[in-house]
């Protein structure tokens, strides 16, 4: 099986986030790979130990995006692949998806194609859905769990009214949830193999693809509005006096 | 102004912020309905019922279970024919989806999770959180149609109105499906987080009650659930008293205690009801992206100095076995139930 898992990098939860001059500053916090995409490094992985085969990290991003792609070859990802040029500033989700294709076909196809459900950072969790479309492969989307059979892929997907079970044939492209498992820590040895690999990077010429004009652009950053929220303890000498007072003031704020 | 609303539906059960996006798409001008499925002639009326000018309704086998390839290309097949200006969906995980596609087939973007819109000339300004709350974004779709999601709770729901008739046409559905349904298993409950007014979450505290004693035969691991299952029945009830939902920490989740479904954070879903008491959830900030836009937020801890008191506008410290029952018992009396 050849398994493609499709990551980006993002600015660490942790991170205290700001709009200053129109632009997204994160000051030294750390940049990681998007949490979601762990998850996809990690059922990447899972079918490659039952099927054999091979796993190709995949990110479009800039230079510093090389560090998201070695946390992935730490994991046990194979190969890893960069795409990144200059002209690639202002990418929204369709010309990400476009760009992922034709790196995709340009790595050689896959069987499989895994991402994560969203991004921390922009979060529009269109891309996964825009890849399989631009591919013409089926989208299997919000896995939870994932079996493959031959030529064909069954997967367990996550929805709010619950579980639905969904096949489609191989070539396809999954996108996974948290329920597949926690990602594995990085071995030692792993750690190690990612040091010393060399992470090829590929600009839009490379993989035979223009740059896609932006059709979604932003036109404003802002910091939210301060919440000042004043915390009241309620206290009382029983449960019960204290859960009556409690119920007053939730009644008294017209939430219900 | 004409626009498409999308009503979500899964097995005719409609995903209330549709119809949120139906009020909005009336105050733009003309809003027509789009419901696809089998069956759907209940889904159909509603939406008439809602304010929808006109309803096209796509009823195919081909529809009969949601696939993303199908919708999206029977979308597709109708943006293409009756030229909306803008398409409106509540954000779901099948709207994300079938947005996506057709946003590829028409040459055009979707601006998602949308909180606000507004009209200036022939664009649409959208706002919109990005980096897990922590900014706030405007944005624009160049592309006709332009296609938004909009968040749930964030725009007014227009008002029922029992037996209003109107326009329903039947319209074709389109593409070829890729993958084939195979079962599906309901949730116990039914999870539906994002729509909720009220929700009531448990942590990995309600797992910690030492005096209740398990059923022999259990291992450490075992009991430690039925322990946390204890708690959140208290959770449970307390929530349907309420009428709101039931949401968890990832420890919860990860502890076995309760699905994924329910999980509230980063990782799980982000929410922001008028009301949300958080039981034995200590306030990780990978929690707190997820429902701190909480119109009051009541927090239920042990430990005094726990991070989630700091977000919350009521706090009490003390045990979730206790104060819980007691909470629910009060609320009964005052709201007379
Ligand atoms: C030079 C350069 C600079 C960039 N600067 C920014 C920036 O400042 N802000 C920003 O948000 N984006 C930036 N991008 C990335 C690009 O704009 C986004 O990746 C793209 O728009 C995806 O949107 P999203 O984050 O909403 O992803 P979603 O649709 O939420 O992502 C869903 C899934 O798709 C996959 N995915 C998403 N993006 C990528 C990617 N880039 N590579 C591989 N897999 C991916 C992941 O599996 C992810 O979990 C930059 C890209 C380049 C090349
Ligand atoms: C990449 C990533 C993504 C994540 N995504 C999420 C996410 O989506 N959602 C999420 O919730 N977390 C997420 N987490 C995990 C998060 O960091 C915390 O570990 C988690 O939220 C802790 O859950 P908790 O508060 O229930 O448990 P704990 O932190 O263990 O807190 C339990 C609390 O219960 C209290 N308590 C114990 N017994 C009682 C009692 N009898 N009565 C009252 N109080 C009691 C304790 O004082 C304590 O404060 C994520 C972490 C990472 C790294």
């Amino acid at each position: 099986m050849k398994i493609i898992a499709c990551i980006k990098q993002v600015p660490d939860s942790e991170a205290k986030v700001k709009a200053e001059g129109g632009q997204v500053s994160w000051g030294d916090a750390p940049l990681v790979i998007n949490p979601f995409d762990e998850y996809a490094v990690e059922g990447a992985l899972q079918q490659k130990e039952i099927s054999g085969g091979t796993v190709t990290a995949l990110c479009v991003g800039p230079e510093s995006a090389k560090e998201a792609l070695k946390h992935a070859l730490a994991m046990g990802a194979d190969e890893a692949v960069l795409v990144s040029d200059a002209t690639l500033n202002d990418l929204d989700t369709v010309g990400a998806a476009k760009v992922l294709a034709a790196a995709i076909q340009k790595i050689g196809g896959a069987d499989m194609v895994v991402f994560g459900r969203q991004t921390l950072d922009n979060g529009a969790g269109l891309t996964p859905a825009q890849t399989a479309r631009v591919l013409g492969w089926p989208m299997l989307g919000l896995a939870g769990q994932i079996k493959v059979d031959g030529g064909s892929v069954q997967v367990e997907r996550v929805l709010e009214e619950g579980r639905q079970s969904m096949k489609a044939n191989l070539p396809a492209v999954l996108s996974v949830v948290q329920s597949i498992g926690e990602p594995r820590y990085p071995s030692f040895m792993g750690i190690r193999k990612a040091s010393k690999a060399t992470i090829p990077v590929w600009s839009l010429s490379d993989i035979g693809a223009s740059a896609p004009a932006p059709i979604v652009t932003r036109t404003e950053l802002m910091n939210p509005p301060a919440q000042e929220t004043a915390t009241e303890m309620i206290t009382g000498e029983t449960p019960a006096e204290i859960a009556e007072k409690l119920a007053d003031k939730i009644i008294a704020e017209k939430v219900l | 102004m004409k626009t498409f609303v999308y009503i979500d539906h899964f097995k005719g059960e409609v995903q209330p912020a549709s119809w949120e996006a139906l009020g909005l798409a009336k105050s733009f001008g003309a809003a027509i309905a789009l419901v696809f499925g089998t069956g759907v002639d209940a889904v159909a009326k509603a939406a008439l019922e809602y304010g929808a000018d006109e309803v096209l309704v796509a009823d195919d086998a081909s529809l009969a279970d949601y696939r993303a390839e199908t919708y999206a290309s029977t979308l597709t097949s109708l943006a293409s024919s009756q030229s909306p200006n803008l398409i409106l969906f509540p954000t779901t995980a099948r709207t994300r989806e079938m947005a996506a596609m057709s946003a590829v087939d028409l040459n055009t973007g979707v601006l998602t999770d949308v909180s606000a819109l507004e009209v200036n000339g022939e664009s649409f300004i959208s706002t919109r959180p990005i980096y897990e709350g922590k900014l706030i974004e405007k944005t624009v779709c160049s592309g006709k149609p332009v296609m938004a999601t909009i968040r749930g709770r964030a725009f007014p729901k227009p008002n029922r109105e029992e037996g209003k008739s109107g326009t329903i046409t039947k319209v074709a559905a389109a593409g070829e499906a890729k993958s084939t349904v195979e079962g599906y298993s309901a949730s116990e409950s039914a999870v539906n987080l994002g729509d909720a007014g009220v929700i009531v979450s448990g942590g990995r505290g309600v797992s910690n009650n030492p005096s209740l004693t398990p059923p022999a035969g259990m291992d450490e691991k075992q009991a430690e659930i039925w322990r946390a299952q204890q708690g959140f029945a208290l959770v449970t009830e307390l929530a349907q008293l309420l009428g709101g939902a039931v949401g968890a920490s990832r420890a919860a989740v990860d502890g076995g205690y309760i699905t994924y479904a329910h999980q509230v954070g980063q990782t799980g879903k982000v929410v922001a009801p008028d009301l949300y008491i958080a039981c034995g959830i200590s306030g990780a900030i990978q929690h707190l992206v997820g429902m701190r836009n909480a119109k009051v937020i009541v927090a239920i801890n042990k430990d005094a100095d726990a991070p989630i008191f700091k977000q919350a506008r009521y706090g009490v410290v003390g045990d979730l076995f206790q104060i819980l029952p007691a909470l629910t018992e009060a609320m009964k009396k005052k709201l007379g139930k």
